[in-house]
C-alpha cells in the first residue's frame, strides 16, 4: 500500500510517501498521544475514581504500555516522516547501529549507578 | 582571473558531491550527526531517570509537573513534524506557496514550543526549583534545556530556509537543503517523544 501512494519527485531522487500518507501518520502520531495522555489520566488523573477496578488493573502496565506507545510514535516518525522507509537501508543501518550504541550507553549508565550505590550503602554513606 | 577562480568554485557549489556511496554526502553527514546526537539523549534521559527521586530538598516532579501545558507543547511538535514534511513535498513538487505555508506553520510551532518551555522554566523557578535545588531539578533542567536549545536551532534553521524560500531560492532541484533540515527536526521531535512520557507522565505515575 505504502509503495502505490510513493511518488518519485527527479529522476535521481529517492521516492518519498504522498502528502495523503503524510496526513495518515500524523493522525497516527495524534491517536497515539491522545492515549498516552488518557493513559495517564486513567491510571494516575483525574479519570482514577471513575474507573474503578480498570484502573487499578490497569496501573501496573503503565510504563510498560506507555514505552510500547512512544516506540511506535518513534518508528511511524523514523520510516515515514525521515524517509527511512523508502531511502538507501545504509541510512537504516547508521541509525539502528546508533541506537545500539545508545542503549549499551543507558545500560552501562544503569550498571554503574547500581554498583555506586550498593559500595555507597555497604560503606554506610548512603 | 579572481572572477574566473569565483565562477568555477560557484559552479561547483552547485554540483552534486559524488561519493562512492549511492547517497548525498550531506545527507549522510547529518544522519551521522543524528547517529551522535541519540548516544547524547540517551546518557541524558538516563540520568534524568536515574536522579528522578532524588529530591529530598525541595520540589519533586508531583509538586511542579502538569500535563495539559506539556501535552499542548507535544501536539504542537507533532504537527511541526507534519508541517514539514508537507513543506518537503512541496519543495519538490516546485510549488512555491505550498512550501512558504507549511514552512512558515513549522517555524511558527517551533517558536510556540520554545515559548512554551520559558514559560515552564519561569514557572519551575518561581515555584522554587531551581538550576542547583537538588539532582532531580539539575537533571531535568540540563535534559529538557539542551532538547530546547535543539529545538531553538532548528527553528532558526527552518527560519533561514523560509527566508530563502520566500526569494524563491529553493527550487526542486535545491530541496535536498530543505530535506536535511527537516530530518534534524524530526530527530528533535522523536527525542520530545521519549522525553514526555519518560520525564513527564512516568514521573507523576509513580
Amino acid at each position: 500500500m505504502i509503495a502505490d501512494t510513493a511518488i518519485v519527485h527527479h529522476a535521481h531522487d529517492i521516492p518519498h510517501a504522498s502528502a495523503g500518507k503524510y496526513v495518515q501518520i500524523a493522525s497516527i502520531l495524534f491517536l497515539l498521544t491522545a492515549m498516552e495522555v488518557l493513559l495517564y489520566e486513567v491510571c494516575f488523573g483525574h479519570l482514577r475514581e471513575g474507573m474503578g477496578s480498570f484502573s487499578v488493573a490497569l496501573a501496573p502496565h503503565f510504563v510498560s504500555v506507555l514505552l510500547i506507545l512512544s516506540a511506535m510514535k518513534f518508528w511511524f516518525v523514523a520510516m515515514f516522516y525521515m524517509h527511512l522507509k523508502f531511502d538507501i537501508k545504509i541510512l537504516s543501518w547508521l541509525f539502528g547501529f546508533s541506537l545500539m550504541i545508545a542503549f549499551v550507553v543507558i545500560c552501562a549508565l544503569f550498571v554503574l549507578f547500581t554498583y555506586n550505590r550498593t559500595l555507597w550503602w555497604w560503606s554506610g554513606t548512603w | 582571473m579572481t572572477a574566473a577562480v569565483l565562477d568555477h568554485d560557484s559552479a561547483h557549489a552547485h554540483e552534486e558531491h559524488h561519493t562512492s556511496l549511492p547517497v548525498n554526502s550531506r545527507k549522510l553527514a547529518i544522519w551521522t550527526f543524528i547517529g551522535s546526537e541519540c548516544m547524547f539523549f540517551a546518557s541524558l534521559i538516563t540520568t534524568f531517570v536515574i536522579y528522578r527521586d532524588s529530591h529530598a530538598k525541595g520540589p519533586g516532579p508531583k509538586d511542579v509537573f502538569g500535563v495539559p501545558l506539556v501535552t499542548a507543547g507535544t501536539a504542537v511538535l507533532l504537527f511541526s513534524s507534519f508541517f514539514v514534511v508537507m513543506a518537503l513535498n512541496g519543495a519538490q513538487q516546485g510549488n512555491r506557496k505550498k512550501l512558504l505555508t507549511w514552512l512558515t506553520l513549522t517555524v511558527l510551532c517551533g517558536m510556540f514550543f520554545v515559548g512554551m518551555q520559558v514559560y515552564e522554566f519561569t514557572h519551575f523557578v518561581h515555584e522554587g526549583m531551581g538550576y542547583t535545588t537538588n539532582l532531580f531539578a539539575s537533571s531535568f533542567f540540563t535534559l529538557t534545556g539542551f532538547h530546547g536549545t535543539h529545538v531553538a536551532i532548528g527553528t532558526l534553521w527552518l527560519g533561514t530556509l523560509l527566508k530563502d524560500a520566500y526569494k524563491g531560492r529553493i527550487p526542486p532541484t535545491k530541496a535536498v537543503n530543505l530535506e536535511i533540515a527537516a530530518l534534524y527536526w524530526h530527530f528533535v521531535d522523536v527525542v520530545w517523544i521519549i522525553i514526555f512520557p519518560v520525564v513527564y507522565l512516568m514521573s507523576l505515575g509513580r
